[in-house]
């Protein structure tokens, strides 16, 4: 427990509205996404400018009190999971767009601003910015950095990492730098890449100066309905075969489209066991000409059903069932955790089918919807945590489904994150002194190990003494 | 020089030696570092070979020694390439060289560059340990990411022996369009605009006249289907107005020539030296009249590529003093270079950025004794 002395830090620091103590403040920011993870801090304070950060951290470092930075809550991993005699450092009120040049086609911003609100500040330049996680609307950039977040674009326009050209960044100990620049191009080691996806043990990241894309000039839009899953599989890996590069591919199975149906009545093709969605973007004669393709290959692949969007209201449609899948699944059962491993894409198939097996095993419904053209899997698994044994069992399923990834050599995660959730697996996916390397890499960066304490690197038994 | 064929021998070499310099395939000369004459130099060139490559996964896994040019016949068989662009291939190249030094060509304004499609890395640091980073499927956010930390890394961390990367289909046919414009200002103007524009455009590279630039040509690369693109290109040519003083469409060998020229960077003289200049597009005019107060150290010509995401600075013979001189006037304008081309001796130039506390804490971890020089 921290004395006195630190409390009295805060306090020069923050106005008392901005210092939360009280429980009844506190119980708002005791868990993230993760909702089975709670933990009380001993204090939350409500940054506004990036000097406040920065004394925080500092005092933070001086009394030796870990603290997480906290965007908008929306780790699946438990990433912004409070710390037990911790404090945390809410960032969402540190959300000033500070420029948006389309001259150079970059956005410079804080950490609390919303992801959407970026592609908002830069769409009348006709720019937007590519990453387009679910929780767009109200996830932030620095929890997106963070985690290296994802979205439905990834094949072929990558994550966070990809965007992101500079950073300024506040260590763990205080210290001020500047990774990266606002060129696309740089010399030197590539330390944004390193600090993209860090998951907070590096430090903040108080500005961050993003890359931003001309918006597609048009789009063509394909839902396709099957009987079943493999053969969803199985025209993924066929659209992929052919030479498109797709927007996006997207796949629902039956029970994540009963739940998106029920929610937000997107009208998809009734009885489907799974529907793809197909998405080509660019230049009007390029994506025509791609189209035809697109065509024939989905009526190839045993689709009982077709539909082509034919307008803008018919693409936001189609796409509405898909973006709103999440948390209407999510609605389906009093709690569930999701999983986002990623197996190789010409293996869908083989590990729809094991999720299946393990669903029936374990007496526990799993709903799918995810990132199909790049293998990442999003097993939805319901259960009821008022039953005894319950999250316990669905904890178990989901090991067995990273387990599976691992075992096809792809990775537990493809965009939510280790943080707490999957600690125990990554020493699963990396070796040894993969491990001791990540470690070192964070007791040199994080000598007293305060930011984000507990997250994605557990001390355990891979960690040789001496 | 120690020329290892196997990872354990890298492990070895390293172990073996105090200070070690790493060294490719030797394509870059001007990038071997040449303060430590104690240094012993390990070279990578014998670990060659493919070790996976699945086409439908869109992902390869090649030793790091392996030509590019393997690589790159490689993917062309299966109708894909490296996006990347990579450079100097035909001078023979090596992928891990390509990831050290950090060397994309002007194909890689479309989607992106080394660091966008490497997806994991073994390395061996400066402890001989062999370690592994990233993975090898195109998404992962496991743990952090020491692949890409690599990227740039000119062997100061680590000496690279295996490498996975993403690729992508490769456009079926190509067409450029090349623009006159009197001055660099013009062609900076229209590059702005196009770049916002929405054509899926390829590279976008400004090549000057002489330095400061006097007329300055425009190219813009276009891929895609073959039926679509001379509507695509037709459209493009509408986009330019009123603007070039000069305007047509460049097709096969001529059109592939500039580029592979680009990328080679066979425009500039044998024994001449290049230095990569990152920058914004408007910094260009900033270079040019930074340069203008300092005609001794004046480059011969330049390249704006990326868009005006890089400068390739052209000098003739510099000889130390020189470079001490362009040193400081690259660092007065706040940018940094790296001699790509030229004699061994001096690699960075200005304002490097990248040396800060962070560094010297990951290079702590990975090189504690300060062994790759
Ligand atoms: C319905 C729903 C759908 C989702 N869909 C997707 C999806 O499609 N793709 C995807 O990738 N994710 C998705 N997510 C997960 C989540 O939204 C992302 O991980 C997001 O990046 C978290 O942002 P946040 O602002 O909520 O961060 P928080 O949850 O507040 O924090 C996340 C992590 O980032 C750290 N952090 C926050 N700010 C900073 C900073 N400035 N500097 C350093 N570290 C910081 C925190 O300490 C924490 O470890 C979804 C979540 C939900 C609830």
């Amino acid at each position: 427990m921290p004395g006195s002395a630190f409390f009295s830090a805060l306090e020069e620091i923050y106005p008392p509205e901005r210092l939360l103590r009280r429980p009844a403040a506190l119980a708002a920011y005791e868990s993230d996404a993760l909702t089975a993870f709670r933990v009380r801090p001993l204090a939350v304070v409500l940054a506004e400018s990036q000097q406040e950060v920065i004394d925080t951290v500092r005092a933070c470092y001086e009394h030796g009190v870990p603290f997480v930075a906290r965007g908008s809550g929306t780790s699946l991993s438990g990433g912004s999971l409070p710390i037990e005699d911790g404090i945390v450092i809410a960032l969402n009120r540190l959300n000033r767009i500070l420029l948006v040049d389309p001259a150079r086609r970059v956005a410079v911003v804080e950490p609390g601003v919303a992801n959407l609100a970026v592609s908002q500040a830069a769409e009348p330049f006709g720019l937007y910015y590519a990453p387009d996680p679910s929780s767009q609307p109200i996830c932030t950039i620095g929890g997106n950095v963070a985690f290296n977040s994802g979205g439905a674009h990834c094949l072929k326009y990558g994550m966070t990492t990809n965007h992101v050209l500079g950073l300024k960044v506040v260590l763990p100990d205080g210290e001020v730098v500047t990774l990266g620049g606002d060129s696309l191009e740089s010399v030197g080691p590539d330390l944004v890449g390193l600090f993209v996806g860090s998951e907070g043990l590096f430090g903040i990241a108080l500005e961050i100066t993003l890359r931003l894309l001309p918006r597609p000039a048009s789009f063509r839009t394909i839902l396709a309905a099957y009987r079943s899953m493999k053969q969803a599989g199985e025209a993924v890996a066929a659209v992929v075969d052919s030479g498109l590069l797709p927007g996006a591919i997207e796949m629902m199975d039956a029970l994540a489209i009963e739940a998106a149906e029920a929610s937000v009545q997107a009208g998809y093709p009734e009885g489907a066991a799974a529907v793809l969605i197909v998405e080509l973007e660019g230049e009007e004669a390029q994506v025509e000409a791609e189209f035809k393709t697109l065509v024939q290959v989905i009526e190839a692949s045993g689709a009982y059903e077709v539909r082509v969007a034919q307008d803008v209201a018919q693409r936001a449609r189609i796409w509405k069932g898909r973006k709103g899948a999440f948390s209407a699944v999510g609605r389906l059962s009093p709690d569930y955790v999701v999983q986002d491993g990623v197996v190789p894409r010409t293996r869908l198939g083989e590990a729809m089918a094991e999720i299946e097996r393990l669903s029936k095993a374990y007496g526990l419904r799993v709903a799918n919807v995810f990132h199909a053209g790049d293998g990442n899997l999003h097993p939805l698994i319901l259960y009821d945590g008022r039953e005894e044994g319950a999250l316990e069992r669905a904890e178990a399923l989901a090991a067995e489904i990273l387990a599976m990834c691992i075992d096809m050599g792809g990775s537990i995660t493809g965009e939510h994150g280790v943080a707490i959730e999957k600690r125990a697996f990554l020493p699963k996916m990396y070796g040894e002194v993969d491990m001791d390397v990540m470690v070192e890499l964070r007791e040199s960066v994080d000598p007293k190990g305060i930011a984000n304490r507990g997250k994605m690197l557990e001390v355990g038994p891979w960690r040789r003494e001496g | 020089m120690i020329h290892c064929r196997t990872i354990e021998e890298v492990q070895e070499a390293v172990q073996a030696h105090r200070w070690v310099r790493l060294c490719g395939r030797g394509s870059k000369p001007a990038l071997f570092g040449g303060a430590s004459p104690d240094a012993e130099t390990v070279c990578l060139s014998g670990l060659v070979g493919v070790e996976r490559y699945d086409p439908a996964e869109y992902v390869f896994t090649a030793q790091a020694g392996t030509p590019l040019q393997v690589i790159e016949a490689m993917l062309a068989e299966e109708g894909q390439y490296l996006p990347v662009d990579a450079m100097f291939v035909e001078r023979g190249g090596s992928l891990g060289g390509l990831v050290a030094a950090n060397l994309a060509g002007p194909g890689r304004y479309r989607y992106g560059g080394v660091r966008d499609f490497l997806l994991g890395a073994r390395f061996v640091d400066g402890r001989g340990r062999l370690v592994r980073g990233g993975g090898r499927v195109v998404k992962n956010a496991a743990g952090f990411d020491l692949a890409r930390l690599m990227v740039g890394s000119m062997g100061l961390l680590a000496a690279l022996v295996e490498v996975s990367f993403k690729v992508f289909p490769r456009p079926e046919a190509y067409g450029s369009v090349r623009a006159r414009y009197d001055g660099l200002k013009g062609a900076l103007a229209a590059m702005e605009r196009l770049s916002r524009a929405q054509f899926d455009i390829d590279a976008l590279d400004l090549a000057p006249e002489g330095f400061p630039s006097g007329r300055t040509w425009l190219w813009a690369r276009m891929g895609g289907r073959e039926e679509a693109l001379a509507a695509r290109l037709a459209a493009f040519l509408q986009a330019l107005e009123e603007g070039p003083a000069e305007v047509d469409v460049a097709w096969d060998e001529e059109e592939a020539r500039f580029w592979r020229d680009a990328r080679e960077l066979a425009w500039v003289e044998e024994g001449e030296t290049v230095v990569k200049v990152p920058l914004t597009p408007k910094q260009a005019l900033r270079l040019e009249r930074g340069f203008a107060e300092a005609e001794s150290c004046a480059p011969l010509g330049v390249r704006y590529g990326v868009a005006g995401n890089v400068a390739w600075l052209r000098f003739g013979h510099l000889p130390k003093e020189k470079m001490v001189e362009l040193d400081e006037r690259l660092a007065a304008m706040g940018l940094a270079g790296l001699v790509v081309m030229g004699e061994p001796g001096v690699r960075w130039l200005g304002e490097q950025g990248w040396r800060n506390v962070f560094f010297d804490r990951v290079k702590a971890v990975l090189d504690p004794e300060g062994r790759f020089v």
